[in-house]
């Protein structure tokens, strides 16, 4: 039987949106392949999260228990280590996500199966299952066949699909972990929230964000005189936090913020899909880069393909002779 | 302290057009400059941070032609010790599982108390090759590390979670850990250093000298088939506005000042 088994994802308190956008995937996946979806969730008091993912027509199974209040990798592998022989689903799917790559490689090598991870796409043909992923990031993409096993393991990229509306009536039931004891050779300490700048950027207006294109530090200040002339606030891919250029609460992307200003001009920023993310809530986008194929076009509505430093000090001088 | 990290060398692809060879399932990696992952920068970077305040090694590993000895040379010159090189076409490098299995058979044997992998590489970008290595290794690992603080006989490590939310975690050692972006500032390699480094020892090695059964990391051993590399079609609804740099900033400003967007 082909029976698709769904790791959810929650933090904090709330299903993370990961986790509905694989239901985009695993009904239709369970379909062809003959079997049916189980949703897996792990942790502690649980009940309103089970009934919300019971909603999308999945039978939802729970394990709630005080031990698994914090996600722990060692932990989470255990559990699905057993879940694997036991159920011994077709597929088991969870996110590309900080949680799912902390274990998924491992449970793999484990129980010797194989692994695709960050698949955008997955497709059962003639009995084969194929994951579609991207390579160089997102320049090229790559069509990877499984070999006959009797689990596969695959990990969804985040985003790559549409989450659906709540389908069906599904059921929820409570089952036991498996493992129950503690690990003491790693142990979670806290969470730390993200620091607190003096700009928050999910409420600007307009943002002239740069990215690795912009080269030097001193380049910024063409970048701040540009923001400045046109009231806008600076922001950033994760290339120029990494490089110091701004701060680190103003990068936008999966690892930092989502904007969403009436105005988003990219700056020397290829448009990684980890950038776009962050941004592509943005009303009216403007990208310069001087790669023509550079992904952040497929997210622009205005486009300049040229070097950025020869554009930004001539569109500086004509908005201020237009706006007078 | 004794660290091990794994580097790879990767083509930058960041301006470059890109394009898939005949055979479908290889790149043309011909006109490329290659160099050290970005993640695996700030991985030689942390390893020489710990050794300059614990003391210590650090061993460099690396899977990879002759020509990343330039590179491997590099992560010498800003401070590790030693290097060693995995040469040998049998390895099936598009699965992440068997990349782990080879540097989990060139490491065996050794002491560590610390591997750093980066935690992506730039070409491939499974996220997997680090962990799936501890695993091999039965050792202790965290992903996606952004802050390492070693303790006695114990590591805390912030794991850089989605929004940028921390999340620490204590590991007891030997541990691997995947390192994130952004954890340091990468040093330039001094000239002192430079000069240093081709002394020091980058043994070469093949599979069958790290007895690592070829069969066990090959095409066969791995489950999954590379089928076919394909360039995506890439739609853009945007207007490209077009010209000299200066009517395009023109045109750029007018849209935009005229649109009412500024
Ligand atoms: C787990 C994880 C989380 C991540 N989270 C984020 C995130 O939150 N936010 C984020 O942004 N990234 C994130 N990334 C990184 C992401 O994958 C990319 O590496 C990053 O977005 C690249 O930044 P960039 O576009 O500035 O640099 P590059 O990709 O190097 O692009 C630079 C661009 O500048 C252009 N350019 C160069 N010179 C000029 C010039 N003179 N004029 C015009 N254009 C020029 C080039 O053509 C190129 O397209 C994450 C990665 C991982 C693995
Ligand atoms: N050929 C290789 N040689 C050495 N290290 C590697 C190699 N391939 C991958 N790695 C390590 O694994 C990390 C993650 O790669 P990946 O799993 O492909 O995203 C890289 O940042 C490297 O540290």
């Amino acid at each position: 039987m082909g029976n698709v088994l769904l790791l959810a994802e929650h933090r904090q308190g709330a299903l993370r949106d990961i986790t509905f956008e694989m239901m985009a995937i695993a009904p239709k996946l369970a379909e062809d392949m003959g079997g049916e979806v189980t949703a897996l969730l792990i942790g502690s008091g649980m009940d309103d999260m089970a009934k919300k993912l019971s909603e999308y027509g999945v039978k939802v199974q729970v394990i709630d228990d005080p031990g698994f209040e914090n996600f722990n990798a060692e932990k989470y592998q255990k559990v699905l280590s057993v879940l694997i022989d036991e159920m011994k689903p077709a597929v088991l799917m969870t996110g590309q996500t900080a949680q799912g790559v902390d274990f998924m490689p491992a449970l793999a090598v484990e129980k010797k199966l194989p692994l695709v991870a960050e698949a955008i796409g997955l497709e059962y043909v003639d009995g084969t299952l194929k994951a579609t992923r991207q390579m160089y990031s997102g320049k090229v993409s790559a069509t990877v066949a499984f070999k006959p096993a009797e689990t596969y393991l695959v990990t969804i990229r985040e985003g790559a699909v549409e989450a659906p509306e709540p389908a069906a009536a599904g059921s929820v039931e409570k089952i036991d972990s498996p493992f129950k004891e503690d690990i003491t050779y790693r142990k979670f300490v806290e969470y730390i929230e993200a620091e607190v700048g003096d700009v928050d950027i999910t409420q600007s207006e307009i943002l002239v964000a740069v990215g690795r294109g912009l080269k030097e530090d001193k380049n910024m200040t063409l970048i701040e005189e540009l923001a400045q002339g046109i009231k806008a606030d600076v922001a950033g891919s994760r290339a120029a936090t990494d490089a110091g250029w701004i701060p680190h609460d103003r990068q936008v992307g999966t690892s930092g913020k989502t904007v969403k200003p009436k105005l988003y001009l990219a700056m020397g920023i290829s448009g990684a899909f980890q950038h776009v993310a962050g941004m592509k809530g943005a009303k009216t986008v403007v990208a310069i880069n001087k790669d023509p194929e550079a992904p952040i076009f497929t997210v622009a509505d205005y486009a300049i393909v040229d070097d950025m430093f020869k554009v930004i000090p001539a569109l500086q001088e004509k908005i201020k002779e237009l706006k007078g | 302290m004794k660290t091990i990290v794994c580097i790879k060398y990767v083509p930058d692809t960041s301006e470059a057009e890109v394009k898939v060879n005949p055979d479908g399932k290889t790149v043309d990696n011909s006109r490329f400059s290659y160099d050290i992952n970005d993640a695996d920068n700030y991985a030689v970077e942390e390893s020489v941070l710990i050794k300059e305040d614990k003391g210590g090694e650090v061993d460099v590993v690396s899977i990879g032609p002759k020509q990343s000895d330039v590179m491997i040379r590099m992560a010498l010159a800003k401070g590790c010790d030693r290097a060693k090189r995995i040469e040998d076409e049998r390895i099936a490098d598009h699965d992440p599982l068997m990349v782990a299995k080879v540097l989990a058979g060139a490491i065996k044997g050794e002491k560590f108390d610390l591997i750093m992998t980066g935690c992506y590489s730039n070409d491939d970008g499974h996220m997997s090759t680090g962990v799936a290595l501890a695993e091999e290794l039965g050792v202790n690992h965290a992903s996606m590390v952004k802050k390492v603080e070693v303790l006695d006989g114990k590591v805390k490590a912030h794991r850089e979670l989605e929004g940028g939310l921390m999340e620490v975690v204590e590991l007891e050692l030997p541990a691997v850990l995947t390192i994130q972006t952004g954890i340091n500032e990468p040093r330039y390699a001094p000239i002192r250093g430079i000069r240093q480094a081709q002394k020091k020892e980058l043994s070469v090695a093949g599979l069958d000298d790290l007895s690592i059964d070829p069969a066990e990391v090959g095409a066969e051993a791995s489950q999954v088939v590379l089928e076919n590399l394909y360039i995506p079609e890439v739609e853009s609804a945007a207007e490209f506005i077009e010209g000299e740099p200066d009517e395009k900033a023109e045109k750029l400003a007018s849209i935009l000042v005229k649109g009412g967007l500024v």
